[in-house]
């Protein structure tokens, strides 16, 4: 069959493309090389939905930011993802440092930010006590949020498949063709798929895969970002995130509670070259957690969950990249920060561009944007989970001890859409593994789980795809 | 909702030992509650032997030591629930749990014991640079592999930390037909038994690195190689003594964490250093009628003496139940650094006290000595102490009649 749209990428941005436009009488499919869905930068992030004070007037960045944070709440509430408007800090420790945060609270105003107010010593630390006692002022953006973003991805992507888009993972787009006003896509491993759009969201190969079609117009290289997630213990630290004063040197590194009630700190800034490489170094996690204890007092690396390495997709323009090339063609490219924040509003801006460019979209009416919360039965009450555990007992056997996550949600996690095949995507839809053991007492359990509901051997089961078994074989069979 | 004397949370062998001792005290009104398959803890995955030596007089492997005492428990019908998740305790004891037949549910006890057990730690903890491929195991889990479910984890093997475990599975993974590489161990000396040292590295020709770590993992799906480093005294690795080591397998035997978090939950306050609740010569935690025992109160180096330390909760929660009276006392007891902890931390009745506590470093040719305030009212001498053997001594009433406090100090020659 050949599909009106191949989103490539499945990513926070591909994902809000698609289940954007599945809301129109589209065939669309989606493409991941990955063995499962938001394994670029949309696993590895802040995790927060910005104001919008940051990125220079009048540019894409953003006028798309402050509009997708003004949709968030909405867009999460119908996907049933967490969201929190928590609102952020920018802290300054001297006098330069009040210069700028007085210049992006004057950005932001033009931006369109609502309620940003510049505060002093007193009211900063009225409103956020643990900052650090150094810190004289600070720009307080109300509208500041924050979001998990694997489950935004994770769940655009199941409300797309819902409505009937197709995902198609171990996908690595290796050659596009244009082939009678449709271009034939043929992966690394030799499937091909055909359809008349092409949508690029493919991060940080998004020059890579523009190239396929003779657009050599920008380049995308990848920022190393390093953090450090503390426990649950310590997610209370703040209220608020909290940035650094923006200086020569970067951005700082940011101290944030996460929607699921971690302290997240980081990141770290460094231009690479490899866009593979997302190991962690000793000097980018001593600098994480030196800065992070500079802004927020109390921050207790003792408490370590874990820690990891994103990698921004940074765009050659300074701006982000949405244009057509051709007029079938659409560069969702460079999508770093604001990238997440702005997600939504890139999906509509998208969906504009297509119609502009004279593809029919008809409301498709069967469309349904409510995709129900993963997390319901953690938060229902003792007498709606015995409701549950009722008609199905799954749910009063707990797996992951340390997030009390039950067999009932791992195995409904497992065979909802975007279905997880391996640890770590049943980790993402779950968080079971994600408390401080990390998954040393489940994940032989998950396992189990896995191989039953794929029906493949136990020593078949990955951590996340390729090489990365999670056993070789059984003992005694092992050479 | 249930109302039950005794409720002991967890059936490992610090659960079972209390639960008996509890019975055997007159307490029939009691409940184990299990959140694994079975009784006996993590016994179960501990196919080695060693255990019993000092309860038994005999060499066990952990499923016969943990059978000695689930046939006490079978024997005098002491009821448990298995698959069964404690999910919050409160300070006035109302627990609420959950399993596949009742969802959830609550019982107010009249006394708990806390019976939970420790856990590894995990590699997040560590920051260990390099990437997260798969391949990286706490060696618990890797015993779980191997022993319970019969699969390998890998077959290159270097592994972390030579903390008990780590020992263990040193040895269990060579049996299996894995190649151990190396084990490093970041302090000068091994956390582990002398005993384990021996049998499961030496016997095997397995080299130890002390005051090595791992300063970076390779391989981007599963784990291909790791680089470890000598470090110098402050533990900082020393850039020019990298080595890289090919491997598939990273275990980790880097300490064990008391499992607290029910606990918490019930407001019980806890020891800085042990991770466990602060408890006196019962064991009974800060919150009256709340016990701890095992390795949720402290980790234990032997099983042995964590069916000791049950059941002294387990005869003291009867006690407890039953109000009986004491002649009190009121002594909290200290520590000087080297001698890191003591448990308990504090003494409340006049009777003999065994006084259980770690050391920070291997010492040599060192006195023991309890003070109350200048007044010596313990010594003894011993060759060595090492921080992986658990050291005791027994003080008799006499020792704190009258003290407020009680200073435990080690004198090294």
């Amino acid at each position: 069959m050949t599909y009106d749209i191949a989103v490539v990428g499945a990513g926070v941005v591909g994902g809000m493309i698609a289940r954007t436009l599945s809301a129109y009488k589209l065939n669309i499919c989606i493409l991941e090389k990955k063995h499962d869905v938001a394994m670029g930068a949309s696993c590895a992030n802040s995790a927060i939905v910005h104001a919008g004070f940051d990125a220079k007037e009048g540019s894409l960045k953003a006028k798309l930011n402050v509009k997708g944070s003004e949709m968030m709440a909405e867009v999460c509430r119908e996907l049933g993802v967490k969201y929190q408007n928590n609102g952020s800090l920018v802290i300054g420790f001297n006098d330069d440092d009040r210069a700028t945060v007085e210049a992006l609270y004057t950005r932001g105003v033009a931006n369109g930010v609502k309620n940003l107010k510049v505060v002093d010593y007193e009211e900063l630390h009225k409103i956020e006590p643990n900052v650090s006692k150094n810190a004289t002022c600070a720009l307080w953006a109300p509208t500041g949020s924050i979001v998990c973003p694997y489950e935004l991805t994770i769940a655009s992507i199941g409300n797309a498949m819902d409505n009937g888009a197709a995902l198609m993972l171990d996908f690595e787009v290796a050659d596009i063709k244009d082939e009678n006003g449709n271009y034939v896509i043929t992966a690394a491993n030799g499937e091909t798929v055909t359809a008349k759009y092409i949508i690029n969201a493919a991060g940080i190969y998004s020059d890579a895969i523009a190239r396929m079609i003779g657009d050599d117009s920008f380049t995308v290289h990848p920022r190393r970002g390093e953090y450090v997630l503390l426990d649950k213990e310590c997610g209370n630290l703040v209220r608020h995130t909290i940035f650094r004063t923006p200086s020569k040197m970067g951005k700082g590194i940011l101290v944030s509670p996460t929607v699921d009630g971690n302290l997240l700190t980081g990141p770290t800034s460094v231009d690479m070259e490899d866009k593979e490489d997302k190991s962690t170094t000793a000097e980018g996690l001593g600098r994480v957690m030196k800065e992070a204890i500079e802004n927020v007092d109390g921050v207790m690396f003792n408490k370590t969950i874990t820690s990891f390495c994103g990698l921004r997709a940074c765009g050659s323009t300074g701006d982000f990249i949405i244009n057509m090339p051709t007029d079938r063609f659409v560069n969702v490219a460079g999508i770093e920060s604001p990238g997440l924040s702005s997600a939504p509003a890139i999906a509509e801006y998208v969906t504009d561009l297509l119609a502009g460019a004279g593809m029919t979209l008809e409301k498709d009416p069967s469309f349904n944007p409510i995709r129900p919360a993963a997390h319901a039965f953690r938060e229902a009450s003792m007498e709606e989970k015995n409701e549950i555990i009722k008609k199905d007992p799954s749910y009063g056997r707990i797996i992951c001890r340390c997030e009390t996550v039950s067999e009932g949600e791992i195995l409904a996690a497992i065979r909802t859409n975007p279905k997880p095949r391996d640890l770590d995507g049943v980790k993402r839809r779950t968080r079971s593994q994600m408390g401080r053991c990390q998954g040393g007492f489940c994940s032989p359990y998950i396992v189990e789980l896995l191989a039953q509901e794929m029906n493949v051997p136990y020593e078949a089961v990955t951590k996340f795809g390729g090489n990365s078994y999670v056993n070789i074989g059984k003992t005694k069979e092992v050479k | 909702m249930k109302q039950i004397d005794l409720v002991i949370i967890g059936g490992g062998p610090a659960g079972m030992s209390a639960a008996v001792a509890a019975f055997d005290s007159g307490i029939t009104n009691l409940l184990i509650l299990e959140r694994d398959a079975h009784l006996g803890g993590i016994l179960q995955q501990c196919i080695h032997n060693g255990f019993g030596l000092h309860r038994f007089g005999e060499e066990l492997t952990g499923p016969e030591y943990a059978w000695k005492y689930e046939k006490l428990v079978h024997e005098k019908n002491i009821p448990f629930m298995l698959n069964t998740m404690v999910l919050d305790i409160t300070p006035d004891k109302v627990i609420t749990a959950t399993n596949v037949e009742e969802g959830i549910f609550q019982i107010q006890a009249k006394a708990v014991i806390l019976a939970m057990g420790c856990r590894e730690r995990a590699k997040g903890a560590l920051n260990i640079a390099g990437t997260r491929p798969a391949g990286i195991y706490s060696a618990g889990t890797a015993q779980k592999y191997v022993n319970l479910k019969g699969y390998m984890p890998g077959k290159n093997v270097v592994i972390l930390g030579s903390g008990d475990i780590g020992l263990i599975m040193a040895r269990r993974m060579t049996l299996e037909g894995a190649k151990v590489h190396a084990v490093c161990e970041l302090m000068p000396y091994s956390g582990g038994l002398a005993r384990n040292i021996e049998q499961c590295l030496n016997d095997f020709g397995i080299p130890l690195r002390l005051s090595h770590t791992v300063v970076e993992v390779h391989g981007r799906e599963r784990v291909e190689g790791v680089t470890i480093a000598k470090v110098d005294e402050n533990r900082r690795p020393i850039a020019e003594t990298r080595e890289f080591i090919p491997c598939d397998t990273l275990l980790l035997s880097v300490g064990l964490l008391p499992e607290n978090e029910l606990s918490k939950t019930a407001t019980v306050p806890l020891d800085r250093i042990t991770g466990g609740a602060v408890v006196d010569q019962d064991r009974q935690t800060e919150i009256p009628g709340i016990f701890a025992c095992g390795n949720v109160l402290h980790v234990h180096d032997l099983v042995d003496f964590v069916s000791e330390e049950a059941e002294i909760a387990g005869k003291s929660a009867a006690a407890y139940i039953n109000a009986e009276e004491f002649d009190s006392v009121d002594v909290a007891l200290h520590t000087d650094g080297k001698i890191r902890y003591t448990v308990p931390q504090r003494i409340t009745q006049k009777k003999n006290v065994t006084v259980f506590f770690r050391v920070a470093d291997v010492y040599r040719k060192v006195t023991i000595k309890v003070k109350d305030g200048d007044k010596i009212v313990f010594s003894k001498k011993k060759a060595k102490v090492a921080p992986g053997e658990m050291e005791s001594i027994t003080l008799k009433p006499e020792a704190f009649e009258g003290a407020k406090e009680l200073n435990f100090e080690l004198e090294v020659q």
